[in-house]
C-alpha cells in the first residue's frame, strides 16, 4: 500500500484524497484515497456493506462527504472539486452512473430514456418547446439519430419504442447504461452491472464494458460481485472492508493478497 | 354475505322515516327488500367482473411469459390511430356547430365542462406528467378568476386585458409558492397544497377589497369589438341559419373563447410534453433520483412544471368569472379541487384524451343525470371504486410517442457492436 503515491498519479479523470462519510456515530468511508487513470477501467469490490455504494453517492453528489476532496479532471486540464456539488452539476460536468437496483424511467419508451439522458446536452426552453422553431426542431431531431445510433450500436435497436418496464432484465441494465452514456461522460460509474445477470449475460456484459472504454473514449469504474468479470476486466481493483481500502493493484496481485482473502474468506 | 352487511347497516337510513307532521316513526320494509334484492345482484356482477379479470391475467402470462405489452383497449387504440386527425376535425367542428343547433342551457353547460377540460389539462402537468400531488389547484384557478373580478371592478380593466394578466398573476403565485415546497414530495406536498388552497380561499373571505364572502357580482362579459352582440347580429342569425331566440350571443361568445383556450391548451401540453422540459418532468415523475443523474435539475423541472401547471387554471378562471358573472369565494373550495383532481385521475393520468373524456364525463353526465341528483355523490363514488378495480390507469391510457427512423434507407446503419445472445451462447459452445 502506497498512499502518497496513489494519492499523485500521472494522469487521473478522478481522484479522491482522505475522503470520509459519517452517518451519525457509523463512519461508512474511512480515509479513502482512489484515483481512477485516465482510460482505464477500475474495480471496486469488497463484502457487502463495506461502503462501494456510498463512496459512489458521494462522488455523484447524492451525499455530501463529510471531509476530504474529490477531484475530477475533465481532460482540458481543468481541476474541478466536486465536493458539495448537486448530482445533476457533477452529471453535467462529465461523471455518469448507473444504480444498483436498476432506476430506469419505467413507463417511458427506450428512446425517451436515452433522449432523457441527453438533457444536459440540449438547449430548447421552454419557448423552444410552445413554439417549436426551426433551432429546436432541428435539435431534437439530431438528438432522436443520436439516440437511436446509440441504442442500435449496443443492440437495443429492436426495442426503441417498447416502454422500458417491459424489457428483459439483461436489456434493461443494458439501457441504463447506454442512457448514462447519453450524458456525455468522461467517466462511467458501474454499480453492480452484471447483479442478476446469467453468464452469458455477464459475458456480453464484459464485451461491453471494454467496447465502450475504447470506443466512447471514457474511463470507467465499476462496483461488481462476480470476481470473473472484476478479473478480467479490470486494470486496477481497490478492495474495501468496514469502509476503509485495504488493498490496491492488478488483478492478479489483488488475487494473491492475504488481507483481501482475509476480507472475504475470514481468518484461518 | 355482503348483501346481509349493506342490508345491516343501512337499516336504520332506509327502513325508519321521521315522519313529521303525525310525529311518528314510519317504517319501510319494501325499501329494504328491493336494496338487499340489487345488492345481491351487484355482488354476483362484481364477483364475475373480479373472476374474469384474474382469468385475464392468468391467461396473459402463461400466453407471455415475459410480460410483453398488455394489448391496447380499443378506447386507447381510438386515441392513437391513424384516423386521429380526422376524429379531432370532426369533433372540433361538431363544437363549433353545437351553438347553432341547440338551446342556451346546453351551451352553458358545455362551457363549464370546457373550463374543466382546461383546468384538468392543466392540472395534468403537475399531477399527471410531474408527479406532484397538488391539492391545492382550485387556488389558482381563483387567483385567475378574482383578477378579472377585482381588476374590472376597481379598474376597469376589459376582458382581454385581464385574460393574460390573469394567467400572469396565477404563474407567479405558483412560483412564489412553489419556492419554499419543493423540497417536499408526496403526502407532505399534497398537504402542504391543500392548506395553501384553503388559506386561498379564506383570506378571499376575509379581505375587505374582495368583498369577502358577498363576492364580486354583474362581471362584464367579453366585448367583441366593442360591439353589442345581442342587437343586430343576433336578429341576423336567428334569421338566417334559425338562431335559439333565447340564446345570449355573449354566453356564445364566451363558449368560443373558451374552445379556443382549450384547443390552445391542448397544443400546448401536448408540446411540452415531447420536449426536453416535459421528458424533464416525466423523468422526474418516474425516478426523482435518476433524474438527478441524468443532469436534470430538480428544482427547476419541479418549479417550471407547478407554474406552468397553474398558468391554465388561471385561464380557466378568468373565462369562468365572466361566464359566471357573479363569483365569491365559495365557488372555489376544496371541492372543486378535488373534482379537477379526479377528472384527471378517471381520465387517465397523462393522457390528453383521457382528460378531456374524464372532464365530460364528471361534468356532463351529472347535469344529464339531475333526475338522480340526490344520489349523485354516491353513483359518483362507486364509479371511482369501479374505475380503480377495473382500468387503474384511466379511461384512457397515456400513451407514449412512437418515434420512427427513417435514417435507416438514406445512410447504413451503424454497426452493433454488442453480438446478440445467440452468437454469444454459440461462442461459449466453441470454447
Amino acid at each position: 500500500m502506497t498512499e502518497a503515491a496513489s494519492c499523485r498519479p500521472p494522469d487521473s479523470v478522478l481522484k479522491t484524497c482522505g475522503l470520509s462519510m459519517v452517518f451519525g456515530g457509523l463512519v461508512a468511508l474511512d480515509r479513502v484515497d482512489l484515483t481512477v487513470e485516465r482510460h482505464s477501467i477500475t474495480a471496486l469490490i469488497g463484502p457487502n456493506g463495506a461502503g462501494k455504494t456510498t463512496l459512489f453517492n458521494c462522488l455523484t453528489g447524492i451525499y455530501p462527504p463529510t471531509r476530504g476532496s474529490i477531484t475530477f479532471e475533465s481532460g482540458d486540464g481543468r481541476k474541478i472539486s466536486l465536493k458539495g456539488l448537486a448530482p445533476d452539476r457533477v452529471t453535467l460536468l462529465g461523471l455518469a452512473r448507473t444504480f444498483q437496483n436498476i432506476r430506469l424511467f419505467s413507463n417511458l419508451t427506450v428512446l425517451e430514456n436515452v433522449l432523457i439522458g441527453c438533457h444536459g446536452r440540449m438547449r430548447a426552453g421552454l419557448l423552444g418547446a410552445l413554439f417549436r422553431d426551426k433551432k429546436t426542431r432541428a435539435e431534437e431531431k439530431a438528438f432522436i439519430d443520436f439516440s437511436y445510433d446509440l441504442l442500435v450500436r449496443y443492440g437495443l435497436k429492436a426495442s426503441v419504442n417498447e416502454l422500458a418496464k417491459n424489457l428483459a432484465y439483461g436489456a434493461q441494465r443494458r439501457l441504463e447504461i447506454v442512457r448514462a452514456l447519453a450524458t456525455g461522460p468522461k467517466l462511467l460509474l458501474l454499480d453492480e452491472p452484471a447483479a442478476g445477470l446469467n453468464i452469458n449475460e455477464t459475458n456480453e456484459l464484459r464485451e461491453l464494458i471494454e467496447t465502450i472504454r475504447t470506443s466512447e473514449n471514457l474511463s470507467i469504474l465499476l462496483i461488481e460481485h462476480d470476481m470473473n468479470l472484476v478479473m478480467n476486466v479490470s486494470h486496477v481493483i481497490y478492495v474495501m472492508d468496514y469502509g476503509k481500502l485495504i488493498a490496491v493493484g492488478p488483478p492478479n496481485e489483488i488475487r494473491r493478497n492475504p488481507a483481501v482473502i482475509k476480507a472475504y474468506l475470514g481468518e484461518e | 354475505m355482503a348483501t346481509f352487511w349493506i342490508c345491516f347497516l343501512a337499516f336504520p337510513l332506509v327502513v325508519f322515516k321521521i315522519n313529521a307532521n303525525t310525529r311518528s316513526l314510519d317504517t319501510r320494509w319494501d325499501r329494504l327488500y328491493i336494496l338487499a334484492g340489487s345488492v345481491f345482484v351487484l355482488t354476483f356482477i362484481w364477483r364475475f367482473l373480479l373472476k374474469r379479470r384474474s382469468f385475464d391475467r392468468l391467461t396473459k402470462v402463461v400466453n407471455e411469459p415475459h410480460g410483453s405489452a398488455p394489448k391496447p383497449t380499443w378506447l386507447t387504440r381510438l386515441a392513437k390511430s391513424r384516423q386521429r386527425g380526422r376524429l379531432l376535425a370532426v369533433v372540433l367542428l361538431s363544437m363549433c356547430v353545437l351553438p347553432f343547433l341547440s338551446n342556451p342551457y346546453m351551451v352553458n353547460i358545455v362551457t363549464s365542462a370546457l373550463i374543466y377540460v382546461t383546468l384538468g389539462l392543466g392540472l395534468n402537468v403537475v399531477v399527471g406528467v410531474s408527479g406532484l400531488l397538488n391539492l391545492g389547484y382550485v387556488a389558482f384557478y381563483a387567483i385567475g378568476a378574482y383578477t378579472y373580478a377585482l381588476l374590472g371592478y376597481y379598474f376597469g380593466l376589459s376582458f382581454w386585458v385581464c385574460l393574460p394578466l390573469g394567467a400572469i398573476f396565477s404563474t407567479l403565485l405558483g412560483l412564489l409558492l412553489g419556492l419554499p415546497i419543493i423540497r417536499l414530495s408526496g403526502d407532505y406536498l399534497a398537504i402542504v397544497t391543500l392548506s395553501f388552497g384553503e388559506i386561498t380561499r379564506l383570506v378571499l373571505t376575509n379581505l375587505d377589497f374582495t368583498r369577502g364572502p358577498r363576492g364580486i357580482s354583474n362581471i362584464k362579459p367579453p366585448s367583441f369589438f366593442g360591439l353589442n352582440l345581442n342587437g343586430t347580429p343576433k336578429q341576423f342569425l336567428i334569421e338566417t341559419v334559425g338562431f335559439h331566440p333565447d340564446m345570449d350571443l355573449n354566453r356564445v361568445f364566451i363558449y368560443f373563447i373558451i374552445l379556443a383556450v382549450v384547443v390552445l391548451t391542448i397544443i400546448c401540453v401536448y408540446r411540452l410534453e415531447n420536449s426536453r422540459l416535459g421528458r424533464a418532468w416525466l423523468a422526474l415523475r418516474e425516478d426523482e433520483i435518476a433524474c438527478q443523474a441524468m443532469g436534470i435539475n430538480r428544482t427547476r423541472a419541479k418549479l417550471t412544471a407547478f407554474a406552468l401547471g397553474s398558468t391554465w387554471a388561471g385561464l380557466a378562471g378568468v373565462v369562468f368569472a365572466s361566464q359566471i358573472t357573479f363569483i365569491n369565494p365559495a365557488s372555489f373550495s376544496f371541492m372543486e379541487s378535488i373534482m379537477i383532481l379526479s377528472i384527471v385521475v378517471l381520465g387517465g393520468m397523462d393522457s390528453i384524451p383521457g382528460v378531456i373524456i374524464g372532464a365530460a364525463v364528471l361534468i356532463l353526465l351529472p347535469e344529464q343525470l339531475r333526475f338522480f341528483s340526490d344520489y349523485r355523490m354516491l353513483i359518483f363514488g362507486a364509479l371511482m371504486v369501479v374505475m380503480m378495480v377495473f382500468r387503474p390507469g384511466g379511461l384512457i391510457k397515456s400513451v407514449r410517442e412512437v418515434y420512427i427512423h427513417q435514417a435507416s434507407d438514406s445512410k447504413p446503419e451503424p454497426r452493433p457492436v454488442v453480438t446478440a445472445l445467440s452468437t454469444m451462447e454459440q461462442g461459449a459452445e466453441d470454447d
